[in-house]
């Protein structure tokens, strides 16, 4: 088998040997330029996967050559793929666009654990999309997540401490209720291979643990990808982290649990148990209208730059699980795009307030009165990512929010209430982003805050570049949609 | 006596309760993750039990001897790497506690959120 046989397998192994080795890089800057490159080869054999599969459909690969299901799957479907392009493109945007961000907040002896733990968290990230076995997901979540609080720890301000505490509790709960429910599933069908286990639960004939099973699953999941009401790990969490691990995590780490979840409910569950799919949605369409409205308030009050753009998150969130919840191709691609371009927005707007972090230690919209004056370009950046946000049209929000609302007509007058929702909380979208435009661009400059000019080129030219895949995607979307719709089209292919 | 046929389940299920309870109703944080040990601790008595099969023995297969009935050993070589896992989570946690401490000079939960209060 030539090399390009074996990328689903790569894209796991790359970061995960070189996590290691950056360890006993001493001068920091090696200690950077390895880890960049990992996530840039990472990021590489992430778009090479996703031309093979445009082409071929979707690629299985069996560990070390064993049969399924007795030896391990790797399965990388056009929704694993989109996944993948996120979480690889979240961390080598952050890693290239970070270097002088982390050198002021992490310190220098800290930094090579720091980048370890980095690609630790971004193979386990990719460990996840790839693995077609439900025992191997958990264990590449905990790989994620355990580095994930690491990164998250280092940052500067000693706020992060407690909300990362209460980040592990509330993460481990959900993995352990997810390993609760893998192992009701092992018993009732003696497999961990994601679809021998859709096979097996045809001949099962006591449903009740599969259903005990599935609650478990989809509460830790939900847990796990902060859909309201169990957020609360979240805002804290991304408002106190390193700026950079601020912008890699909130691209990427919620998404990754909503796949698995969506994965779950849609492949493994909704063709076994008796209207399951009515189940998801009584559960979820209510969770999404609350998620979608009441962090947007908060979000509206907030006066914490990067906490205002945590709330938002919950908030896409919701929109991410009201597409989901509608059951329909429209609606999954609707959720499944929005995961796409929300990425790109929130990572576009989490790089500009890193722009103003360079400058400002203390993000709060009092603060950054008048910055536009001294930092055109970056706040420049942070229009347009809002604009993405808001979903103005010839932005890559505008085409999340088009499917969704055409998902939400489908559904005769209960979409009416939806569209009227997903409107509302645009409002609302618009109001928190102008708070802060308004303070930048008319805001009276407090004495001796003025930033002494730009963000680094670096940083900004990265920044930059976001922002301008959300006009490219808000132009020419089909590479995430075409994704997008055959995803939708494979969760929804056996429904009954 | 079906109900107390399945004592190894109700173990699981009042283990897994009184993890749960003490890392919500703790406001001591080392305490808090004693709480959430015992609860990944519940997960894997779950699995540990599951892979008894009546009359079975150690899953080794012998020249000469056949018909025998094997336990499953999938569910152990499973747990481990959950045990793994919830050995670093706490080494982790246990970690950020000391930092809590060397920060707030406390760790109670509710002493910490006060100073942060203040602060903002």
């Amino acid at each position: 088998m030539s090399l390009a046989g074996h990328l689903p397998i790569l894209q796991v192994v790359v970061p995960l040997l070189i996590a290691p080795l950056v360890v006993f890089l001493r001068p920091r800057g090696l200690a950077w330029a390895a880890a960049a490159t990992a996530s840039l080869l990472a990021f590489l054999i992430a778009v090479t996967l996703t031309g093979q599969i445009l082409r071929s459909g979707p690629v299985t690969y069996m560990l070390g050559s064993w049969p399924v299901p007795y030896g391990i799957e790797l399965h990388v479907s056009p929704f694993s793929a989109l996944i993948l392009l996120i979480v690889t493109g979240a961390s080598t945007v952050a890693l290239f666009a970070g270097r002088r961000s982390i050198n002021m907040e992490v310190n220098n002896d800290r930094q090579p654990l720091f980048y370890s733990a980095w690609l630790l968290a971004l193979s386990g990230m990719a460990g996840i999309t790839v693995a077609g076995d439900a025992f191997n997901i958990f264990v590449f979540m905990e790989i994620a997540s355990l580095s994930g609080y690491m990164l998250i720890a280092a940052g500067p301000d000693r706020r992060a401490l407690p909300a990362v505490f209460k980040y592990l509790l509330m993460g481990t709960i959900g993995a352990t209720f997810y390993l609760i429910g893998v192992g009701l599933i092992y018993m009732m069908t003696g497999t961990l291979n994601l679809a021998d286990m859709e096979a097996r639960i045809h001949g099962v004939g006591e449903l009740k643990p599969i259903l005990v099973a599935a609650g478990f699953i989809t509460v830790g999941l939900a847990l796990k990808a902060a859909v309201f009401p169990l957020h609360v790990w979240l805002p804290n969490s991304y408002t106190y982290a390193p700026h950079m691990v601020t912008v890699f995590l909130a691209a990427c780490s919620t998404k990754v649990s909503i796949f698995v979840l969506l994965r779950f409910d849609f492949l493994v569950f909704q063709q076994n148990l008796v209207a399951h799919d009515i189940q998801f949605a009584t559960v979820f369409i209510p969770l999404a209208i609350l998620a979608i409205l009441i962090p947007s308030v908060s979000a509206m009050f907030e006066s914490n730059l990067k906490r205002l753009l945590a709330y938002s998150s919950v908030a896409q969130i919701g929109y991410i699980m009201l597409g989901a919840a509608l059951v329909s191709v429209t609606g999954l691609t609707a959720g499944i795009v929005t995961m796409f371009n929300h990425a790109l927005a929130k990572g576009a707007l989490f790089l500009a307030v890193a722009c103003l972090g360079t400058h400002f230690l203390q993000l709060r919209i009092e603060n950054i009165r008048g910055a536009a004056r001294h930092m055109p370009w970056t706040m420049a950046a942070f229009v347009l990512a809002g604009l993405s946000l808001i979903g103005v049209p010839g932005t890559a929000g505008f085409i999340s929010k088009w499917y969704l609302i055409l998902a939400a007509l489908q559904e005769g007058s209960l979409g009416i209430v939806l569209v009227a929702v997903v409107l509302i909380s645009s409002l609302m979208a618009v109001v928190y982003i102008w708070r802060v435009v308004e303070a930048a661009y008319f805001g009276i400059e407090k004495e001796g805050l003025q930033p002494a000019g730009e963000a680094p080129l670096a940083l900004l030219a990265v920044t930059w570049i976001t922002v301008l895949a959300n006009l490219y995607f808000g132009f020419f979307p089909s590479l995430p949609l075409t994704l997008s719709t055959e995803a939708a089209t494979a969760l929804l292919e056996h429904l009954r | 006596m079906e109900l107390f046929g399945l004592y190894h389940y109700w173990t699981f299920a009042v283990l897994l309760m009184i993890g749960f309870y003490a890392v919500i109703a703790k406001s001591n944080l080392v305490k808090k993750l004693i709480g959430l040990y015992i609860f990944q601790s519940a997960v894997f008595l779950l699995y540990i039990t599951m892979d008894k099969v009546d009359g079975g023995t150690a899953p080794i297969i012998q020249d000469g001897v056949t018909g025998q009935v094997f336990s499953n050993p999938i569910p152990q070589v499973l747990i481990l790497t959950a045990i793994v896992v919830g050995i670093s989570t706490t080494a982790l946690g246990l970690a950020i506690v000391i930092r809590i401490k060397e920060a707030y000079g406390t760790i109670e939960e509710h002493e910490v959120r006060e100073m942060d209060h203040r602060v903002a």
